[in-house]
Parts: structure tokens; sequence; C-alpha cells
């Protein structure tokens, strides 16, 4: 039997107890004396979260290991505080059929350091046309319930009604990338406005979002199936979304920590490290997306970690890859950002990087209380401790970090995997 | 390590930009001799790196290397490593690493020149960067338009054209500007750039779609931009013909212009589409300074070359 006290945390923030996790799930919560064979982790001043989950991420395997692996990715989540991450099925080959989906599983499960959900794809290929095997995906073992063209949108209004409906079955939920491509085009390279008319460069205007989100809202409402918005952009969106919520409709959104704290005048030096589809975007849909964040019209929080090896991005900047990492920030960026700030707590912390996320996915085993009968899947946090990222010291692959040299309030002080700690201070435990 | 570039109107104030056209001047006048050949930058060697097909620029500072005693190096990327998947820094180092004191490059990616300034040491001048600029035409735009008349401050010029896609017209708003003159944008709304009102706005310049209200203003020189083929079918304009009644310099607004002003230049970067954004009488009318716009190029590089190039002190430059 293996143990693992720890050892007077604060609960989402409030106030402190002990956690006791036995063989992966947490036996005992409050005055707990440690079993003689225990590990003990002392954390006098940390914030204990339900382990964080990721549902956008892309690690890159199969096709693009010179990128990211699922191992190095899955280091680069548990450094982050990560007990999950759903990985985006825009691979070569695309995770269309139930043998990928559970290939990616098995090589996550190898890594023991996060679990791994496959994303399958809505439509074979990622092109946009038939539907992908989303029966056998769900009834595979990774049993998928989120599906997603992710890098792509689904375009086509009738294979996306198809989809949806189809779905409806085993509740599964479509993470749609909202990007007319008639109205942002394969050389859009960054938010449209004053500034890329200055810089010259093809612009991807707010409203290439906005009409697709509004299109699946109003497709969500038809079908009664759960669509969710990723990467959410631009205030208008969540305009849009604000209502469905308001109609009832099952839409969820999210956003990522580069959209709330980055914006678009970060490309007025031409580095690709800023290059990422959504764009970055002016100040005031960041500040929107922050607010929609803490009042819950963003549900959660999602990294889109988009890895990419140098030779993709030292490129002119319309001809670089788009993406960012983000993973390994996430969670200080949230801290910073939105709890040091007093915009956020710890417990919405929890509901927007663990417990909605998890709910959303389908992960029953993530985003659970701290009480006895959970997994133990913990995050541990120290909330003072400030960080200057150094892109160095990344367990990615890639590089390509937006965040290096940015000081963030809050630091993962420890994940912990059904009673593993899977690292610490920044490196695998 | 010190690097000097030009690579965009932005990196000179006004005081360079007098100081590169004044010596523009100079430069000039070396075009008429009988030997052309100025000393000041032997042993210095350029590197023209065109990753897009140029005729009058690349010759232009060709000629303007060559006559300063550069020596110049004309390398045609465009077929050659990029298209074979080497990254545009690979290709940069690359021939940085020969052992060149200036770079001039011409890329369609908007941003290039900036880019490469960051990874190489030797001088990088922008020899026009996808839809963002194109400094040097700027400085001889400027060149030629002050000889016409004189100071610019206070002159009233109107760009008529594709601005979204023109890195002519960023470089002009910036150029003119600084020396004072008041700028006019002219075009349909689909060809401007984004975000041009609030643009306008912060710089002081003025927008219209309305090209006979702007010459009915009253107007010191017009500079007529080229519309590219492949925009007549973007649907960003019905037909050609719509296109020049609404803002062609035709017969009728060339004559109405000169009526009302007789000292009005016409400028036109080139090359020319006669019949559709300029029509021949236009291009041709004793009001039209192409010719010397073509003719003050080299003029304007060699300066350009000269200032970067020649001084002794390491630190001289106009952008850090």
């Amino acid at each position: 039997m293996s143990s693992l006290l720890v050892k007077g945390a604060r609960l989402l923030g409030e106030d402190a107890a002990d956690i006791l996790v036995e063989d992966g799930v947490v036996r005992e919560v409050g005055s707990v004396s440690a079993p003689g064979d225990a590990q003990v982790i002392d954390a006098d001043g940390l914030v204990a979260l339900p382990g964080l989950v990721d549902m956008h991420v892309h690690l890159r395997e199969p096709g693009r290991e010179d990128a990211e692996t699922i191992a190095t990715g899955a280091a680069a989540a548990a450094v982050g505080g990560f007990t999950a991450v759903c990985a985006m099925a825009n691979t070569t080959p695309v995770t269309d059929t139930a043998e990928a989906a559970e290939r990616i599983l098995d090589l996550g499960a190898a890594t023991g350091l996060v679990d791994v959900q496959p994303i399958g794809a809505v439509t074979k290929g990622l092109e946009g046309e038939q539907l992908a095997e989303l029966g056998l995906m769900h009834r595979s073992r990774a049993r998928v319930r989120l599906f997603s063209d992710d890098g792509k949108c689904v375009r086509d209004a009738r294979v996306m009604r198809r989809a949806l409906e189809y779905i409806r079955a085993f509740d599964g939920v479509i993470s749609q990338h909202a990007q007319d491509t008639d109205l942002a085009g394969p050389q859009a390279c960054c938010h449209e406005g004053e500034l890329s008319g200055r810089l010259g460069l093809p612009g991807w205007p707010g409203v290439a979002e906005e009409t697709v989100v509004a299109r699946d809202v109003m497709l969500a409402r038809h079908t009664g199936s759960r669509v969710h918005v990723a990467h959410v952009s631009t205030a208008e969106s969540i305009e849009i979304i604000r209502w469905a919520k308001a109609q009832g409709l099952r839409v969820t959104a999210e956003a990522t920590p580069h959209h709330l704290m980055l914006t678009t005048d970060l490309l007025a030096g031409y580095d690709p490290v800023y290059k990422v589809n959504p764009p970055l975007r002016p100040e005031e849909d960041a500040e929107a997306l922050r607010a929609a964040l803490a009042d819950g019209t963003i549900d959660i929080v999602a990294t889109d970690h988009a890895p990419h090896a140098r030779h993709d991005k030292e490129h002119a900047f319309v001809d670089a890859a788009f993406g960012m990492l983000g993973l390994e920030t996430s969670l200080a960026v949230i801290s910073d950002l939105m709890v040091a700030t007093g915009r956020m707590s710890w417990a919405d912390v929890a509901r927007v990087m663990s417990t909605a996320p998890a709910q959303i996915a389908g992960l029953e085993g993530h985003g659970r209380p701290i009480e006895t009968g959970s997994p133990g899947n913990l995050t541990l946090i120290d909330p003072d401790a400030s960080v200057t990222v150094d892109a160095a010291r990344s367990k990615s692959l890639s590089r390509n970090n937006p965040w290096h040299g940015r000081t963030l309030k809050g630091a993962v002080h420890s994940t912990i995997l059904r009673g593993r700690v899977t690292a610490t201070g920044g490196d695998l435990a | 390590m010190t690097r000097r570039h030009l690579l965009s109107i932005d990196d000179v104030d006004e005081g360079q930009i007098r100081e590169i056209l004044a010596t523009a001047g100079e430069m000039h006048d070396v075009q008429h001799r009988e030997v052309k050949k100025l000393p000041a930058l032997r042993g210095r060697t350029v590197v023209n790196l065109f990753f897009e097909d140029s005729t009058r620029t690349r010759s232009s500072f060709e000629i303007a290397g060559k006559w300063l005693s550069a020596d110049v190096i004309n390398i045609s990327a465009k077929g050659s490593s990029a298209s074979k998947g080497e990254s545009l820094r690979d290709t940069a180092m690359t021939v940085a690493a020969m052992g060149v004191d200036a770079l001039v490059i011409r890329h369609s990616a908007s941003g290039a020149a900036h880019q490469v300034s960051q990874w190489i040491d030797a001088a990088v001048i922008n020899a026009g960067d996808g839809t963002h600029e194109h400094p040097t035409q700027a400085l001889l735009d400027a060149y030629t338009l002050q000889r016409h008349h004189g100071d610019l401050a206070g002159r009233h010029i109107a760009i008529v054209g594709d601005l979204t896609h023109s890195r002519v017209v960023r470089s002009n708003l910036l150029c003119l500007t600084k020396l004072g003159a008041r700028v006019t944008l002219v075009a349909p709304v689909t060809l401007m750039p984004s975000g041009i009102a609030s643009w306008a706005a912060a710089e002081g310049f003025s927008v219209s779609s309305d090209l006979d209200e702007v010459l009915a203003g009253g107007v010191d020189a017009v500079m007529m931009l080229r519309v590219q083929k492949e925009r007549m079918s973007g649907g960003y304009f019905p037909t050609p013909r719509e296109y020049t009644i609404g803002y062609g310099l035709t017969r009728p607004r060339l004559d109405a212009l000169v009526a009302a002003n007789p000292e009005v230049a016409i400028c036109h970067p080139g090359p020319m589409n006669r019949g559709l954004e300029i029509s021949a009488d236009a291009a041709d009318a004793a009001q039209s300074l192409v010719l010397d716009q073509v003719s003050a190029g080299v003029a304007v590089r060699m300066s350009v070359l000269y200032h970067l190039l020649a001084s002794g002190e390491p630190d001289r430059g106009y952008a850090a």
C-alpha cells in the first residue's frame, strides 16, 4: 500500500487541512497523522486544487515527433500542474479511428505522468466532408466523447449539423475552431486592425470567428447537442456565447492564457513566436475575455499548447507556423492575471482549470472535489512564488515560448497523479 | 556590435531624411559626369538579395553601389534555396557569413527585412517587404517632388490606388508627413488598409474615397499607385472600367488638374498600367515626373548606401 500525506495545504485556497492519499485514492481529509510508511509533503502555505485538466493541447505524436512527443508533452503537462490533457486530433495520421485513439491513450498511459485523453476528429482526415468514425471512437477503450477538427473549422453547416446530431446518442461534444476561411483566408496571420494595416500583414478579422460562433450556437439550439467554442478571442464572440447560455443552450467556451494576457501589439517586431491562430487581439478583447472568465461566460481555460520545431517558426512572419507553448505556464498566467489581481479565487481556478474541463470532456477520474473517495489527483500551488519563465528549461521539445522572460506570480509546486508525485519544483519528480 | 539599417522610414527622422536627400542631390550630379565612379565604398561589399522579381529597384541599387565603387553581387533567391525549403534565417545567415557589409533585401513577406536585421550583423536595407514598406522608393519620391516643388512643407499630396497591397504608400505616408506635407489617401474602401481611420487620426493624414472631391480641393501632387492585375478578380472592385472612372487619372481629370494648378506633379512608382490607374496622356504629360523618379532612384540609393556604409564611425546610422 502506498501512502502520500499532503500536510497543511489550503484546500482551494481556504482552510488548511491534511490530505491522505492511499492507493491512488483520497482516504482522508482533515487532521491526519501520517502512517509510518507515508511520503509526506509539507504543504504549509501551499494551495491544493484538484489536478488540473487541459482540454486542448497538441502533442504532435504521431507525425511530428521532432516538435513534441506524447512523452515530452506529458512531462510539460506534469510540470505545469496537469493530471489530464486532451490531445487534439490533427496529428499525422489524424485521430479519426478507434485504433488511432487507443494508440494515443496507450502512449499517454505509458508515460505515467498524466492521463492523455485523445480527442477524435469530427471529419475523416480533418477534411470537413465525411464524418469520422465518431461512434467507434466512443466505443473504443479511449471512450472518446470530445471531438474536434481543431486547426481547421468544420465549415460546412450540414456536416456540423449531422455531427452534432450523431454524437447526441452518447452525449458527445464538438469543440469548434471557429474560423470562416472566406473571411480569414490562408494568408491571414494576425488580428485585422490598425496595426496589421501599418505592418502590411494580412489580417484575420474578429467577424471571421463570430459568424461561425453564431452559426454553431444556432445549430446547438436546433440539434439540442453540445457545442464547445475553442479558444474564443473576441468580445463579440463572448456576447454571442452569453446570449446562448441565457437561452439555456448547451454551449461552453474556452479561453487560452495567451488570449487572456498577450495582445496584438506584440507583433510590431514581426517575431513569429507571437503568431497564433486565432491571433492575439487588442487589449479590449483580452479584457473582455478576463471579465467573461471571471463571470463564468467562459467556462474554462485551455492552453492550445502548440509546439513547433524551430525550422517551422524561423520564417518570414506570414510563412511561419501558427501556435505557441502553454502547458508549463498556464497556471502561473491565470494566477498572476486573475488571482493575484483579486478577480478570481482559487476555487474559481479549480472550476475553470479542473472541474469544468473534466466535465465537458467527460473525464470521470478528474476534476473531482478534494474529499474522501476522490481519485488522488492534486495540484499544489505556491501562490506567492514569482517565477521568471525560462524557455530553455521547458520540458517541451519545442521553444516557441511567448512567455520567456516574463515574471509571473504563482507557481506550481507539485503535481500528484493518483497519489504519485509526478512533478515538483518545475522538474519531473 | 552596432547595426545600421534602413528597414522603415520610421528609422530616420526629419533631419536624417533631409540629409539623405541633400546628399542625393550631390550624387545626382555624378550621374551626369563622364566618369561616374566615386571611391566612397571601395572595398565594401553589397549584396542584393532578392526573393522577388524586380528590375528597376535591383538594377538601381546595383548601379548605385557600383558608382560608389562597392563590390555588388546580385542573388536571386527566388526559385533557389528558398523554394527548396531553406528558411529565411538560413538564407540570410548564409549570405551574411560570406562577409558582406550590406544586404539589400526584397521579399514578398512583410517584415522580412526587419527579421533578417535581427539575425545578422551586416547593414540591412529594405528594398521592399511584402505590403509593408519600401523606404528608398519613398525617399526618391520625396527627392523628386522636392526638386520640382522645393520644400514640401505645407504641400498637399494625394496618393491614389491600391493602398492595402502597396508598400510604397506606407513608406511615402511616413516620409511625406515627416517632411511636413499634407497627405490624403484615396481609394475605394476595399483597397484601404485595415484600421485606416484610427491610423489617420493618430498620424494626421486624411482619407477619402472620392477622388474628384480631393482633387477639387487643390493638390500639389498626385501619386498614382499600380493596381495589380490579380486584384481585379479579387472582388476588390467590380470592373476595371469602374475603377478607372472612379479612381484613374483620366484625361478629363488631368485637364481639370492642370487647369487648376499648372505646377501639379504627377508621380507613379511604376510599373504603370496605362489605361487603368493612369491614362497615357497623364503618364506622358509635361507635369509627369515618372522618369525623374527613375533617374532619382540611383542618386537616392547612392546616398543611402553612402550614409549607412561610408562613415568611419561605427555607431553612425539610422536604426538601432
